[in-house]
């Protein structure tokens, strides 16, 4: 009778003493917000487009850390996805066509003789990459510019156009090798290298 | 040869991996260096170097002469460009240049005039009375690229690292490249250049100790080398032919077993490495003020009927050096810029030299065949043993063909340094070197992506707290102004219960002072009142104070109602016991003025009481006047707010409508007076 006894107080004592440690931990190592959040928040490409019928990209990370699909985020497109699947460890899926189609990535211009400074398409830049003041012309920082979208639509004399990033040589990358000549035979008759 | 051997007897040490491929270094190396004329036309890209590209100071239609200094460097990590030959600048546009990708870059294109007519320069015969300083900026000025092949602005390598000393100086004539033997002919032949370049850069770093590195394959180069370093402490240190020596960490790793940390550079282990044909640059700047405006390049394959090396203009176009070189094109046509293992294909033939074209290769084909097809992977292990930054090709094979870019970082991608060894080895063909710079280049965008994901996000959380900021601003100044408001109405009611209070005259004495000061105050008031109540001039006063105050009042109500409901109860109460004051006012005076009347002694009281009634007349008609003044002001501002401010309107016509009851009460008050002063004057 007494060994019993004795085991329920050891383990009500151990008990105890560890509630408290953890009680502690808890509040010593109390992790503030929700670093899930934050994770996903690093993913999402920041352009603030809300193609995902979010307000900016935070809020959909937040969306997505209660639960939301993964597959709405155009500018992100398949990479994207395919990281938020491996944070998550969800499986991978297509892009929701519902919220757009992913693109390349492109930049406001304002044809700027055509501005008349309403100042709408600042309002509209979720950003701040469009500088200028009412009745004075406006334009786009591009280093900033995250081809949102969201300032065309504003436009009352239509003078802005999305176009596609040029990096130039800066922006060069080497393509992918091509994977399909495994076998010899299958081999294409060699082009000239250079056609002068 | 005994200075040969003499000059090995420093121990060298050895590199993981490395080739042996076929050297073809006799095809082009027999014959001296030959001047090449001036083409008819330069190709100038404002990018030649590594960094950003330079800014073009010319126009279209400047004369510039040799020398002449076209664009200048944009930042710290940037060269200057010079006119190679005397000229006019025909064009600035884009053309090709010599780059991978076959992409077109911002060049400028000159005419030489054929007069080849140097600008003024600054030749100093002395470069130990020149600081260190000037030196740096002779080089800057020259606009000195590294010449072996990468490209970085030479004179920031002037800079000596700040925290310690540079240990060791490392002149790079391995020139393990296959073919190319441009370091070669000039070590040959412009030895004491070299090494008379070396000693300014070694003025400049203070080294510990300078050593040349040079290849076996290369006995007559050392054989000038030594002769020339003879009475210098530059060392000449002979190393095993083995591809890839002419690393610079592997040279390094040669000559002094040190090796470069990953993602650090030699100058952090305090090692500087410059290129021969940098330190021959760098001597023809120094000592003669000339800026880099030409370069020995190999032109060499059997596509070339005679190879050789060639010192040609920067600019001038690579289709015109094959003209007039003996290029015979046979089938498949190939142009390699560069080495056979390193160099990549020319797109365009209309490409111009820039400082670090060293090699134009035109190999035929059963000299240099095209690669196979590339077959699968059996994971035989030879590019792993070939590696000569030891790492694992296969592994980053595998990474890079499945985009796994995070794995391929952690297997140390970025130390690969694209000698193509691996892929040289691969027996079933695959383009591994290919394989690495794709991954290279994706990892760099999605870094350059991420850091412009970093920005937006902080750009963009930085708006929604502006907003936030903004609205909570104007709520603050809108609780500001209601606040105003109901404070200003506060006390407008706290007056009118006052004035209650003093008609009411508490009897109950207070206890606190203040209390006992206003009784007391209060007390003495109708004390006086009360001795004054025999004037009935002074009754009257009291019954137009007491009026003008109940219309205050009323004013104050009416205020109350549109703006403070809740204080409409108070004032309403406030109204109607200041009605009650103002009647008993009016009593006692109409009394006072019946006694008056009846009371013959008081005829001088009542002789007086006209005086004081023109006063007051004269009073209300001024009074009268402000009130009319006010309504013209106020109607002025009522038709301009209509044209200008439409919200306005609406408070306007309000405030014109009471005005208007106030002016028409000033009138009547006017009016009533008159009448009473006839009255009593009848």
């Amino acid at each position: 009778m007494s060994l019993i006894t004795t085991a329920i107080l050891a383990l009500a004592a151990l008990a105890i003493a560890f509630g408290a440690l953890l009680g502690f931990a808890a509040i010593r190592f109390r992790v503030e917000g929700n670093p899930l959040v934050d994770q996903i928040d690093g993913i999402l490409p920041q352009t603030q487009c809300g193609q995902c019928g979010h307000p900016g990209c935070r809020p959909y990370a937040e969306g997505i850390a209660n639960g939301e699909d993964i597959n709405k985020c155009p500018p992100g497109g398949e990479s994207t996805i395919q990281a938020l699947a491996d944070l998550l460890d969800v499986e991978p899926m297509a892009l929701d066509a519902e919220h757009g189609e992913e693109t390349v990535k492109k930049v406001a211009i304002i044809r700027e003789d055509e501005c008349i400074g309403c100042t709408k398409c600042i309002q509209a830049c979720p950003v701040d990459a469009i500088l200028g003041a009412a009745k004075h012309m406006h334009t786009v920082i591009e280093s900033e510019c995250t081809g949102c979208d969201l300032c065309v639509e504003p436009c009352p004399v239509d003078c802005i156009d999305m176009v596609p990033v040029d990096a130039g040589l800066a922006g060069w990358k080497w393509n992918s090798p091509s994977q399909s000549n495994i076998i010899a035979t299958d081999a294409q008759p060699f082009k000239s290298i250079s056609a002068a | 040869m005994s200075s040969l051997i003499a000059s090995t007897s420093r121990r060298v040490f050895d590199f993981h991996g490395g080739i042996h491929p076929s050297e073809h270094k006799s095809d082009s190396n027999q014959t001296t260096i030959s001047r090449a004329p001036i083409p008819p036309e330069l190709i100038l890209p404002v990018q030649q170097h590594i960094g950003k590209p330079a800014i073009i100071t010319v126009a279209v239609g400047d004369k510039v002469l040799k020398g002449q200094r076209i664009a200048q460097a944009d930042g710290f990590v940037s060269t200057h460009v010079h006119a190679p030959t005397s000229g006019t600048i025909v064009d600035i546009g884009d053309r090709p240049i010599p780059h991978p990708s076959g992409m077109t870059e911002l060049c400028v294109i000159l005419a030489p005039d054929s007069e080849d007519k140097w600008c003024e320069l600054e030749p100093e015969e002395h470069y130990e009375n020149l600081s260190i300083e000037a030196i740096q900026s002779k080089v800057r000025a020259a606009g000195i690229a590294g010449m072996g092949g990468a490209g970085f602005p030479t004179d920031i390598k002037l800079q000596p690292p700040q925290q310690d000393k540079v240990a060791t100086l490392i002149l790079n004539a391995a020139e393990c490249e296959p073919y190319i033997t441009a370091d070669d002919r000039l070590m040959r032949e412009r030895a004491d250049e070299i090494v008379k370049g070396i000693e300014i850069i070694a003025y400049a770093l203070q080294p510990g100790e300078c050593l040349i590195g040079i290849e076996d394959n290369k006995p007559e180069a050392v054989a000038a080398l030594n002769s020339a370093v003879k009475g210098t402490r530059i060392e000449v240190v002979v190393v095993p032919t083995k591809y890839p020596s002419g690393g610079e960490k592997q040279l390094i790793k040669l000559l002094t077993d040190k090796e470069v940390p990953s993602g650090k550079i030699p100058a952090d282990i305090g090692i500087v490495c410059q290129n021969v044909a940098t330190a021959a640059a760098v001597y023809r700047a120094v000592r003669f003020g000339e800026p880099l405006i030409s370069r020995i390049t190999t032109l060499t394959g059997q596509q070339f009927n005679q190879a050789g090396n060639v010192e040609v203009l920067l600019g001038t176009p690579i289709s015109w050096l094959l003209e007039n070189y003996g290029y015979q094109p046979s089938n498949p046509e190939r142009l390699i810029l560069g080495g056979p293992m390193m160099g990549y294909a020319l797109h365009d033939r209309d490409t111009p030299v820039i400082k670090t074209t060293n090699c134009i290769l035109a190999p035929a084909n059963d000299e240099l065949p095209l690669s196979d097809p590339a077959q699968a992977c059996i994971r035989c292990g030879l590019c792993a043993d070939a590696c000569p930054a030891e790492l694992l090709p296969q592994q980053l094979y595998w990474f890079a063909r499945a985009q796994e870019h995070e794995k391929a970082e952690h297997h140390n991608l970025f130390d690969c340094i694209e000698c193509g060894a691996c892929s040289y080895v691969c027996p079933s063909s695959i383009p591994l070197v290919h394989y690495y710079r794709h991954a290279k280049s994706e990892i760099k965008q999605q870094r350059l992506d991420h850091e412009k994901s970093d920005r937006a996000r902080i750009r963009f959380e930085a708006r929604v707290e502006r907003l936030e900021r903004e609205q909570a601003e104007k709520e603050a100044k809108r609780q500001a102004r209601a606040d105003a408001a109901a404070k200003a109405q506060a006390e407008k009611a706290l007056a009118a219960k006052n004035e209650e209070n003093k008609d009411a005259m508490p009897a109950n004495s207070g206890v606190d002072p203040k209390q006992a000061a206003i009784e007391a105050a209060l007390a003495r008031k109708s004390t006086v009142q009360q001795d004054k109540t025999s004037s009935p001039a002074e009754l009257k006063e009291a019954w137009g104070k007491a009026q003008a105050k109940l219309d205050k009042m009323l004013d104050a109500l009416d205020n109350a109602k549109e703006n403070a409901p809740e204080q409409v109860e108070k004032l309403t109460r406030a109204v109607e016991k200041n009605q009650v004051r103002v009647n008993q006012a009016k009593q006692s005076y109409e009394k006072s003025q019946s006694e008056n009347a009846a009371t013959p002694s008081t005829a001088i009281n009542s002789n007086a009481a006209p005086a004081l009634s023109q006063a007051d007349i004269s009073q209300l008609e001024t009074n009268l006047a402000k009130a009319e003044a006010k309504l013209a002001n106020m109607s002025d501002s009522l038709t301009q707010a209509k044209q200008d401010q439409p919200e306005l309107v609406e408070k306007l016509e309000r405030a014109v409508a009471k005005n208007k009851v106030r002016v028409q009460a000033a009138n009547q008050a006017l009016l009533d007076a008159r009448a009473t002063l006839k009255q009593e004057e009848g």
